[in-house]
């Protein structure tokens, strides 16, 4: 008995209380400002030795669809249009597209027609530098902007039926049309905070975009082939979500993986990301609505 | 209540010969078994069964269960008889009924 009292009773002295951390005052504002060249020269070479170089981005050469590296079942059901559920959404946003709707009572179809005319090659120059906004604007909020400012309507939800059906409706119209962001100078330091985004280390695991599809694209995460992270099928009807999503939800998804926290819909960082990640697309051809697993 | 549908049946056939019939259908197929936001259970809401027929006469069926995937997509063969329609009907919980149909030329 004593034996287990010793074992399992035993009262060892407590520590903690008597321990006391004393802490140096922290210094006056005047001492800290001369920190700040000490400390930002550390977090530069934490950022050099931890973060991936811009070097390893993926040669031009070298960049393919995501469809390339997708198995024949997913690929047999994207190349059928009939078989595409996708199209089901853009059949949704067909309809949309010459509804009237809000105080104007107006279509999208009233001012810009036929869309597979008008909205020929479209989703394949977003996200588009908005004067308006002085920043750049992706297919989704152009939308809700032509919703609220055209249509004195409501904007639609994100990932709505309403909304990511008109995506789709309006990104099939550039099927098979090369991506063109990436030209226009005002877009140029979007483009890098989007770039300085992919390669940031985020999240509990401490992981980068591009450490997954700039530098270990064409392997294997459990099982799935890790893709180069091309934007040209958005919105993809995803067979996980058996559903339509858009590029951001996609965003978020990846984030959600990476135990970071995913920034808002919406979020400027969202759309930079997603503006980085069509530059760095250029010249692929459009194929949305794309099929991934 | 209806959805919208995707049917894939050639418009042209020669008799005797073995066509391919391809259908997709926008469904949530719920399965029942989710948790909403709120904690509670999400009701089962899925097609339970389809039928094909031939100029009236049923060449195909099936019974979904809660497996199934949203939007179903099924493929099956025939025998291209005669020119005329080939009807789907979908039905389901919650009072769901959808139907389209195709016309087929068999020479």
């Amino acid at each position: 008995m004593n034996l287990v009292r010793r074992l399992f009773f035993s009262t060892s002295p407590r520590i903690s209380s008597s321990i006391r951390v004393e802490r140096p005052p922290l210094p006056a504002s005047g001492e800290r400002e001369h920190l700040w060249p000490l400390l930002s020269l550390i977090a530069f070479i934490a950022f050099a030795a931890t973060a991936p170089a811009f070097a390893t981005e993926i040669p031009s050469s070298e960049r393919r669809s995501d469809y390339e590296l997708m198995g024949p079942q997913t690929r047999a059901i994207q190349d059928d249009d009939t078989a595409n559920p996708g199209m089901l959404g853009a059949l949704d946003g067909e309809a949309e597209w010459s509804r009237r709707d809000g105080a104007a009572n107006k279509s999208c179809a009233d001012c810009h027609g036929d869309a597979r005319a008008s909205m020929k090659g479209v989703a394949a120059r977003y996200p588009a530098f908005s004067p308006a906004l002085g920043r750049p604007i992706d297919l989704e909020a152009r939308i809700n902007m032509c919703r609220t400012d055209q249509q004195k309507a409501t904007p639609l939800r994100f990932e709505s039926k309403e909304l990511v059906g008109l995506t789709a409706y309006l990104a099939l119209q550039s099927r098979g049309m090369p991506i063109e962001v990436g030209k226009d100078e005002r877009l140029k330091p979007f483009i890098a905070a989007g770039r300085a985004l992919f390669n940031q280390r985020q999240g509990q695991i401490n992981l980068s975009c591009a450490q997954c599809h700039d530098d270990n694209w064409g392997e294997k995460l459990a099982g799935a082939p890790i893709p180069q992270g091309h934007p040209n099928g958005y919105p993809v009807y995803r067979l996980e979500w058996q559903s339509l999503g858009s590029l951001q939800r996609r965003l978020r998804n990846c984030m959600f993986g990476m135990r970071a926290e995913p920034y808002a819909y919406g979020a400027p960082e969202n759309v930079d990301l997603e503006l980085y990640l069509m530059s760095r697309a250029q010249g692929l051809k459009m194929e949305s609505p794309a099929v991934r697993p | 209540m209806s959805a919208r549908t995707l049917i894939n049946v050639p418009a042209k056939a020669k008799r005797g010969e073995v066509i391919e019939i391809k259908t997709l259908i926008a469904h949530p197929m719920e399965t029942g078994y989710r948790v909403g936001l709120n904690g509670a259970l999400i009701p089962r809401d899925i097609i339970t069964t389809f039928v094909c027929t031939y100029n009236g006469e049923e060449i195909f069926r099936a019974d979904f269960a809660r497996a199934i995937a949203a939007n179903p997509y099924l493929t099956f063969s025939t025998v291209a008889t005669e020119r005329g329609t080939i009807a789907f009907q979908w039905t389901g919980d919650n009072g769901f009924s959808a139907s389209a149909e195709a016309p087929i030329t068999v020479e």
